[in-house]
């Protein structure tokens, strides 16, 4: 199965005052992919944050060109962004 | 998006058409304490990066949503320069299981 979204906790903030222009006022975090288990799966990557997420935070992404569906703008070199904040996760292992 | 950092530039004569006047870098992948990583991408430049600096490069279809890579052959681009980075978070999401 191909999962779209996936879990993640944030890390970190990156600054960047040089960017793309549309991505100013965007905000970007750092994010460490992880599973249901909190487990780390991959690399940490870079993510828009459009949520309001801060580090510590359990969180879930898009990836790929969707990553662009919840910006503001019509065209942006993003390929993951920060859609949602974790409340709880309920597992029933 | 990844962290990279500059390390080269290619310069090609003969190539797609669409890519003429496009800036083309070499960018190695760097972990969290910014050690450089074996992996390497090409990477279109959209910001003007220099070589050293420390940039992020989005990949993929994602890649092409600016105005100059959109439908050009391209499957990476640097979309900005970092000037700071913050890792509040440092350890292993493995340590914390318990949570």
């Amino acid at each position: 199965m191909e999962w779209k979204l996936f879990l993640g906790k944030v890390i970190g903030n990156v600054w960047a005052t040089k960017k793309y222009p549309a991505l100013n006022s965007l905000k970007l975090m750092f994010v460490q992919p992880m599973n249901g288990e909190y487990i780390k799966t991959d690399e940490p990557i870079i993510a828009v944050d459009t949520v309001g997420a801060g580090p510590g935070e359990i969180i879930f992404y898009i990836t790929a060109s969707e990553a662009v569906i919840p910006l503001p703008v019509d065209m942006a070199p993003v390929d993951a962004s920060i859609v949602g904040i974790v409340d709880t996760i309920h597992n029933e292992k | 998006m990844f962290l990279g950092k500059v390390i080269g530039t290619v310069w090609s004569t003969k190539k797609d058409e669409n890519l003429v006047g496009a800036k083309f870098l070499i960018v190695r992948k760097l972990d969290l304490d910014l050690n450089e990583m074996s992996d390497f991408v090409v990477a279109v430049d959209s910001v003007g990066a220099g070589e050293g600096e420390v940039v992020l490069v989005a990949t993929g279809s994602s890649s092409r949503q600016t105005h100059f890579t959109q439908d050009k052959p391209i499957d990476a681009v640097i979309m900005a320069i970092v000037d700071k980075l913050d890792i509040s978070i440092k350890q292993l999401i493995e340590d914390n299981a318990d949570e």
